[in-house]
Order: structure tokens, then sequence, then C-alpha cells
């Protein structure tokens, strides 16, 4: 398992790479100087021409990346162009609002998809299961920005009890967590519910119902577990759509998040500020997607026992080498 | 007994012949009642909005300002209301439905093409090439797609040209891992190692034979795709990367009235509907595909 971890994340180094690279020569490509967005447009070509060579844009852009990249691996990524703050401290007050919302929305999505996913398949072709069916088929659809601006309107404006701006108390991160989990309910229980129905048919549920099991327990005890693989797939493939949708939620509450800051930087074309934000996000991603197969393994044991027969496998090959 | 048999299997083959893949699925299709639902939908969303030109006039109806009849709430004339410019909102969710349609199905068929190519030279291949391919598109499947494409337009100009480019290039790939997977299962089947005895070209097998059974079952993900990519358009004009006013775009219509939220709804609230029940009429329509498209349900 350590081993598998490993690997994991040595596999992780060229791809981060790999996006440090497209994001840089895509930046460093587009038009627009960025001694000039320092400098302000009053500058004096012989400061531009100065700045120029400072920030070393006179450089080959393979120079540039490779000189860039070398005060990355040190955990240095320079300072902002546009605020002339360190980036590091930049991202360091842009995170965690960024992360509160995505995994805050992502949790919202484990607790409130899968209970619901379970009622609606216990409860098949009920009244509710197809009220449900229709309410979801809405919810999936809407945008969470649309969703935002009804819930600004009803919560904010009329009834005035939710902030419609900030994150910095918790009654202003209820409804932009909501609104980007929305989407994700709707997905998700519709998951979960086809999963489970498919396990409650199988025969192991048979015969635990027919020792007597209370109905609770069967589906607890023995269903949940099986049911759950492919809504850990899809929620742990959101996790990426929650980075993104963020972008858009933050604007749209006015969160002081790493969005919001990519999106300023993209507009001053500030290149320290944006590849940090990308290189930090993919990061983020990387990681969770790993924690995402390890909750596989978690849940069902035959994935986890898997990890234990490649190593048994792996000491007879050695094993068999030396004699 | 052998001579009715030599009659009746004429006359059998000729009765399945008569109903291809496509009439088969159309029938089935047919008989799923929230597919048919979803495609009177979106039937008539395309119609009513493609044929907007016929009866608005781009100039003065839908991004003419109207200064002395701004954020007045629906009434008789104007059926949903002005915006904040005294522009008519039915007027401007109409033109701009053809906005968003048209770039997110444009958008599709460009990554539906590129994907297609990806996908099947990777699948096809393997090996090493398989190798190069996929894991350069783990590079970019590594950024979130939305960011991608936030980051494409900021550094392009936020022309439609660009945009469709942009959430193309966002959607590539996922799609080339689809068609990879599907090309990788009909690869390893009898029929392809005997045209392959018969001498044909890689080329030839893989377009003539392995795309056209690759692609019935990646239909349905193409349509909900397209779902997704008008999701996208709007939030990227939302933000103000996407479509550029004067032009109308449900999800730039979304973006202007969001600042008129504390005095009016209308100019929010219908863009907005339009928007879901053309995602709900895709998806709706994506789901009866899958099902009527999808070998195993076939009895």
């Amino acid at each position: 398992m350590g081993r598998y971890i490993l690997k994991r994340l040595a596999q992780m180094i060229p791809i981060v790479i790999g996006v440090s690279v497209i994001v840089f020569l895509l930046l460093s490509l587009s038009p627009g100087d960025p001694a000039k967005m320092i400098l302000g447009l009053n500058a004096k070509e012989q400061e531009l021409q100065l700045m120029r060579e400072q920030l070393g844009l006179n450089d080959p852009i393979p120079v540039q990346y490779f000189n860039y990249m070398k005060k990355v691996v040190v955990g240095d990524f320079g300072t902002s162009y546009s605020t002339k703050q360190s980036v590091i401290e930049m991202i360091g007050v842009r995170l965690p609002p960024t992360l509160i919302l995505s995994f805050g929305s992502l949790f919202t999505i484990l607790i409130v998809a899968i209970p619901l996913g379970i009622a609606l398949a216990v409860k098949q072709n009920s009244p509710f299961d197809n009220i449900m069916r229709v309410v979801s088929l809405f919810f999936a659809a809407m945008p969470g920005f649309w969703s935002g601006i009804l819930m600004i309107i009803l919560f904010s404006v009329h009834l005035g009890w939710l902030p419609a701006n900030g994150f910095d108390t918790p009654s202003a991160m209820i409804m932009p967590i909501i609104c980007s989990s929305i989407a994700g309910w709707a997905v998700n229980s519709r998951i979960t519910r086809a999963s489970m129905l498919d396990v409650i048919r199988q025969d192991y549920i048979r015969t635990a119902r027919a020792k007597g099991l209370k109905e609770s327990i069967v589906i607890r005890k023995h269903a949940l577990k099986n049911a759950l693989l492919p809504t850990i797939t899809s929620v742990g493939m959101a996790v990426g759509g929650c980075f993104g949708g963020s972008v858009i939620m933050e604007m749209l509450f006015g969160i002081n998040g790493m969005g919001k800051m990519m999106i300023d930087a993209l507009r001053q074309k500030d290149i320290p500020t944006i590849m940090a934000g990308v290189i930090i996000t993919s990061v983020i991603i990387a990681v969770a997607n790993l924690l995402t197969d390890l909750a596989y393994s978690f849940v069902d044991p035959r994935i986890r026992s898997m990890y234990a027969r490649r190593r048994a496998q792996r000491k007879e090959v050695t094993g068999n080498g030396a004699n | 007994m052998a001579q009715i048999d030599v009659t009746l299997a004429p006359a059998r083959r000729k009765k399945s012949k008569k109903r291809s893949l496509w009439a088969d699925a159309w029938l089935r299709l047919r008989k799923n009642k929230s597919a048919v639902a979803g495609m009177i939908m979106l039937a008539t969303i395309l119609i009513v909005i493609y044929s907007s030109p016929l009866y608005l006039d781009y100039d003065n109806d839908v991004i003419k300002p109207d200064l002395t009849h701004t954020l007045q709430f629906p009434a008789e004339g104007k059926l949903l209301g002005t915006d904040e410019l005294g522009r008519d909102v039915l007027a401007r969710i109409l033109w701009g439905g053809r906005i968003s349609i048209g770039i997110g199905v444009l958008s599709m068929l460009l990554s539906s093409i590129i994907g297609c190519t990806l996908g099947a030279i990777s699948g096809y291949y393997g090996g090493k090439t398989d190798g190069i391919i996929m894991r350069s598109l783990d590079v970019f499947m590594a950024i979130p797609s939305l960011l991608l494409m936030i980051t494409l337009v900021s550094v392009m100009k936020p022309t439609i040209t660009n945009l469709i480019i942009a959430l193309a290039i966002g959607s590539v790939p996922s799609v080339s891992r689809m068609v990879r997977a599907q090309v990788l299962y009909i690869k390893g089947q009898e029929f392809v190692e005997a045209i392959r005895a018969q001498g044909a070209s890689d080329f030839r097998i893989i377009v003539m034979h392995i795309l056209p059974n690759a692609i019935s079952p990646l239909i349905s993900q193409f349509v909900m795709e397209i779902a997704g990519l008008i999701l996208a358009i709007s939030g990227l004009s939302f933000i103000g990367l996407g479509v550029q006013p004067p032009d109308p775009e449900w999800g730039a219509m979304l973006s202007s009235g969001r600042e008129h939220i504390r005095d009016v709804w209308h100019v929010t609230a219908f863009p907005g509907i339009a928007l879901v029940l053309t995602v709900v009429a895709l998806t709706l329509v994506g789901d009866g595909l899958r099902d009527a498209l999808d070998p195993r349900m076939k009895r």
C-alpha cells in the first residue's frame, strides 16, 4: 500500500511539469507586455527595457521556463506582477476559502446524495421516487450561478436571512456551498440509487434477509458498501469540477479565493500568479484522485487484497529469480 | 422439413434485413416516454430559436437600447419584460439561444473530430503511440476543464471562433478517452481480424469498420456533452469571458441581470429557465439514445 502511494505520487511529477509547460507557453506566446503592466502605460521605453531585463523577459522562452521552474522547485513562486506581493503569501490567503468551498460542497454531496439514493432505491417506484426523478433532472441541469442568483433573491434580498457577499462567517458559507453542490446531489443520488438497486437484487442480500436480519441492517451492513463504488468514482471525478466551478461561485458571491485571484491575474497577464494557481490546483486535484482510489480499497476488501496479492507475487518472482 | 426450412429462411432474412441498427434504435427510442418528451422539447426549442431571424430584427429588436422602458416587468407586448437597457428579454433569449446552442454544437463537433482521431489512433496502434497520446491528454485532464477553458479564452481574444476552440480543447481529453475505450473493445473482435486478413489498410479498417461501430454507443455521450458545453459557455459568459456584449447569450444575460436582482427578478429568472429547459431536453434525449443504442438492451 505504501509503495502504491509512493508510485502514484511519483506519477504526479511529469503531469505537473506538463501542466506548467503548457500554461507557461500559452502565457508567453500570448500578446501583452508584462513590463507595461507593471510600470503602467506612461512608462518610458528605457524603464521598460530595464524591467524586461530584470524579469528575464528577453531570454528565450525555454530559458525563462527553466529559470522559473528552478525557483518553483524550492518553493519560490516569485512576486506578483500586479500586486507586487509574494505569490506564495497571496495563495496562503486565497487558498483556504476555495478549499472550504470545494471540499465543503463535496462533503455535502456525500451526506445528501448517499442517504437520498438509498431511500430512493428502498422506495423504488413510489410517488417519492417518481417525483425525485423529475426534480433531480432539473437540479442536475441548473448551473450553480443561476441557482446562486435565485437563492440570493430569496434568502438575501427578500428574507434577509443570509449575506449575499463574502465567505467569512458560517452563514455566508451556506449559499455558495449549497449552490455548487445542488447538481452533485441530483447526479450522485441517481447513481447511488441505481447501484443500490443492482446490489439489492443479488443472492447474498436474499440470504441475509432469509437469515432474519432486520432490513435496516441488511441495507447498511450488506448492501451499502458494495453499492458505494460507483458513487465514489463519480464524486472523485467531481473534484475537478468543483474546483473549476468555484471560479464562477467566487465571482458570484464575491469570495476572495483562488478562482477570483486567477481571473484577476489572467486579466493583467500576471504570469507568476497564474502559473502558481494552475500548478497548485493540479496538484490538489491529483492528490484528491489518489485519495479517491484509496477510498476504493477502504470500502471494498477485494481491492485491498489486490495490493496484498501483488506484493506476494512480487516476492514470489524475486524468490524464484534467486533460485 | 428441409423444404420448409429453405422457403422460410429467405423470408426471415428479408424481414430482419428491413430493420437496420438505426431503424431498430428509432423504434426503441419511440417507445421510451421520457425520450419522446425530450425530443419534443428539444424540437420545439430548436424550431422556435432558429426561426427567430424570421420575425426578429437583430438591430432593432435584439440590441437596440430603449432607455425609456428599462427593467419593466412582464406585460402585454413584452411578454418577459425588458432588461436594464430596455431591450425585450424574450427577443434576447431567442436570439441568445442560437448563439449558446450553436457554439455548444459546433465545439462538440470539433472536439469529437479531434477526439475520435486521437482516440482511434491511440486505441488502434497501442504501445508507444498510445502512451504518448494518453500521457499528454492526462496533462490536460489535470487542469479542471473550466479553468482550462478560462485560461485559453483569456489568452486568446474572446471571439466566438476562439470560444469554440477553447471549449473543444477543454472537452477533447474526455472524448478521446471514451473513443479509445470503445476502439480497444472493437479492435479485439473477430470481424476486424477478418478484414485485416483481406488485406485492408489500417486507415480503411479504422475509418470504415472500427469507428462506425465505436460511435453508436458514444452518440448519447456526445449529446450529453453538448449540454455540458452549453452550461460551460454560459459560465464563461457569466464571468465576462464568453460572448461579448451587445450580443445576447443566456449566461451573459444572467450576469448583467445580476446587478438588478434587488429590484427585479425576471431579468435573471427567464434566461436561466431557457438554459435549464434546453439542458433537460438534451439530457432526456441523451438518456433515451443510450438505452436505444446500447446493444446489450437488444432482445
